[in-house]
């Protein structure tokens, strides 16, 4: 009789337990991150550019070419994912060719990132010669988050009252009228939020850019669309590859840099929701 | 008559965006399949799907992928026996067990573990749990399968956990009273009735999981080794099918040579496993929905 009653105790305490060995492991990872690389963090770090030795060595490059990279990739996705939610949610792709690009969309989000690599190592690096360029990494990243940020978007859109876009057409609006003085205002936040998400995604994406040959070695800041470039990730890894002692602390400062920088860019996403509830609610 | 005029061209314009995405898709298949064929002229398929020894940049070149392969199931293996487990457990716990309040907080917390980049769980595999774990077993190489292995665990198991949880969450709460009405624990209610109930849900979760393990690049590339090594034996170095494709990445191997055209036909590989388990999972996912909400 009572022993099913304990059984049911001591599931909920395994249950517990399980949570927290895996907030264990990530309280684990961050503690080894910042035990390692703290020491190591500093102005001069920030600032210099890589070296042979690893006590001079620096993460300027990397830092601003993450930066261009990124800023392009989301001036390439946006508006493109933005459009293509738009168009599914609000103007409804019907019959068989809505259908085929929604299990497009859904199966593209579960292509590796790797994959996405190859696609910009033969489309963009070769086809369209673009070389191994801030251009080419930047596209191959947003085709990466495109549908991500397509995702994002619509789950935005659907969370807008119908009403809204009822009221709207009572007055007389047309579709378009409705969709971009309704619709999108009220989704801005959402969609900012999804925006950002993909973003940081990006931030921390690392292979899709070997693959399209971002370079390991960089001793200058990219000065054009054309230049070649690193990223944080792709410093971090040539460093965690290298044998010497020296190198994995430069490695674990670049991860907390890294680390700060995502949770800034999550830090804002959860600021603009909390921001907007508080707005429906009040 | 000029607004309507307006209203049809932007939408041509949102049905573009929209179908740019099939062309993705396209772009991938065209350029897999372009650098594939080119590689399976010079390489017979059997040769390339059942050869055991893959050693493209060596002098001795064979193209026999199945070490890749291997290597790529045992990470992937050790991955879901981490993941699949341990996801379930907290997806149980957190939508049949925890008060509203431990919910929220922990949840958020959970899905930090999934917004980690992949470089830095290939640090913490290579620096930390491997050293730690040969600590229990002196025979771990330094580069092996079990610590990525297990790291991919921790990393794939918010997917599964918040999946599992949104599929347990999905089941009608009549099914739970009904339980309960019979004297049914919550232990007896979860795992008799509910966890049967969202099954195609929880195994989407599952099989997306999968495919995930095997997409996965960075732990391996830095913690697994490159040594393509046709082995079940999770401590020794190991080399996947992305380790692989990152390795040649890293050198100078000239576009057009066979050396260069492996990458694409490995990632053909990929993306078709890839492809087909997420057809798989989503298939599933569908009919959960239409089962119940």
């Amino acid at each position: 009789m009572t022993s099913r009653y304990h059984a049911d105790r001591a599931f909920a305490v395994l249950g517990l337990l399980g949570l927290l060995a895996a907030l264990a492991a990530l309280a684990a990872l961050l503690l080894d991150v910042i035990a390692d690389g703290a020491p190591h963090l500093s102005w001069q770090f920030l600032t210099s550019y890589p070296s042979r030795f690893a006590a001079s060595a620096g993460i300027l490059p990397a830092i601003l070419g993450t930066f261009y990279v990124i800023v392009l990739t989301a001036l390439m996705a946006v508006p493109v994912g933005v459009a293509a939610a738009v168009y599914l949610e609000e103007y409804g792709a019907q019959g068989r060719l809505g259908r085929i690009i929604e299990i497009n969309i859904a199966n593209l989000a579960g292509v590796p990132s790797i994959v996405y690599g190859l696609l910009g190592l033969g489309l963009f690096v070769r086809a369209l010669s673009l070389g191994r360029s801030v251009v080419a990494g930047a596209a191959t990243l947003a085709l990466l988050v495109l549908p991500v940020v397509i995702l994002a978007t619509r789950e935005a859109l659907r969370a807008v009252p119908k009403t809204l876009r009822e009221g709207s057409y009572a007055l007389g609006a047309t579709k378009w009228q409705t969709t971009q003085l309704q619709v999108l205002p009220a989704a801005l936040p959402g969609i900012l939020t999804g925006i950002i998400l993909a973003l940081s995604r990006a931030i921390g994406e690392t292979a899709p850019l070997i693959i399209v040959g971002a370079v390991a070695y960089v001793r200058f800041v990219p000065d054009s669309l054309w230049s070649p470039f690193t990223v944080l990730p792709i410093q971090i890894f040539n460093w965690v590859s290298r044998p010497q002692a020296g190198f994995a602390a430069n490695a674990a400062a670049g991860i907390l840099v890294l680390l700060v920088m995502l949770l800034l860019m999550n830090g804002a996403a959860i600021f603009v929701r909390d921001r907007y509830q508080r707005r429906r609610a009040a | 008559m000029t607004r309507s005029l307006v209203e049809r061209i932007i939408e041509r314009a949102l049905f573009l965006s929209a179908a740019l995405s099939i062309f993705v898709t396209a772009g991938i298949i065209a350029v897999l399949l372009t650098e594939t064929l080119a590689f399976l002229a010079e390489i017979p398929i059997m040769e390339f799907l059942f050869g055991t020894v893959w050693t493209p940049l060596f002098a001795d070149q064979h193209f026999g992928v199945l070490p890749l392969v291997t290597g790529t199931i045992v990470v992937s293996a050790i991955a879901m026996a981490v993941a699949l487990p341990g996801g379930l457990l907290v997806a149980i716990y957190l939508a049949e067990y925890a008060r509203p309040g431990v919910r929220r907080t922990l949840k958020p917390v959970l899905e930090l573990l999934a917004g980690v980049p992949t470089v830095v769980y290939g640090y913490f595999a290579l620096l930390f749990v491997t050293p730690l774990l040969q600590r229990f077993i002196p025979d771990l190489a330094g580069f092996n399968a079990l610590g990525p292995g297990i790291v991919m665990g921790i990393m794939i198991l918010p997917l599964v956990s918040s999946l599992s949880e949104d599929a347990l969450g999905a089941v009608p709460n009549g099914l739970r009273e009904g339980a309960f009405a019979l004297g049914a624990t919550r232990l007896q209610t979860s795992l008799l009735v509910v966890v049967p109930a969202a099954f195609s849900g929880i195994s989407a979760a599952a099989i997306l999981a999968v495919s995930r393990a095997i997409g996965e690049t960075m732990i391996v590339a830095i913690a697994a080794g490159q040594q393509p090594r046709l082995t079940a034996n999770p401590l020794v170095p190991i080399e996947t099918m992305t380790a692989y494709i990152v390795q040649v990445s890293m050198g100078d191997t000239p576009a057009g040579t066979l050396e260069y055209r492996t990458i694409f036909a490995v990632g053909m590989l990929l993306f078709l496993a890839t492809f087909a388990l997420n057809l798989v999972s989503n298939w599933l996912r569908e009919r959960f929905r239409e089962e119940y909400v």
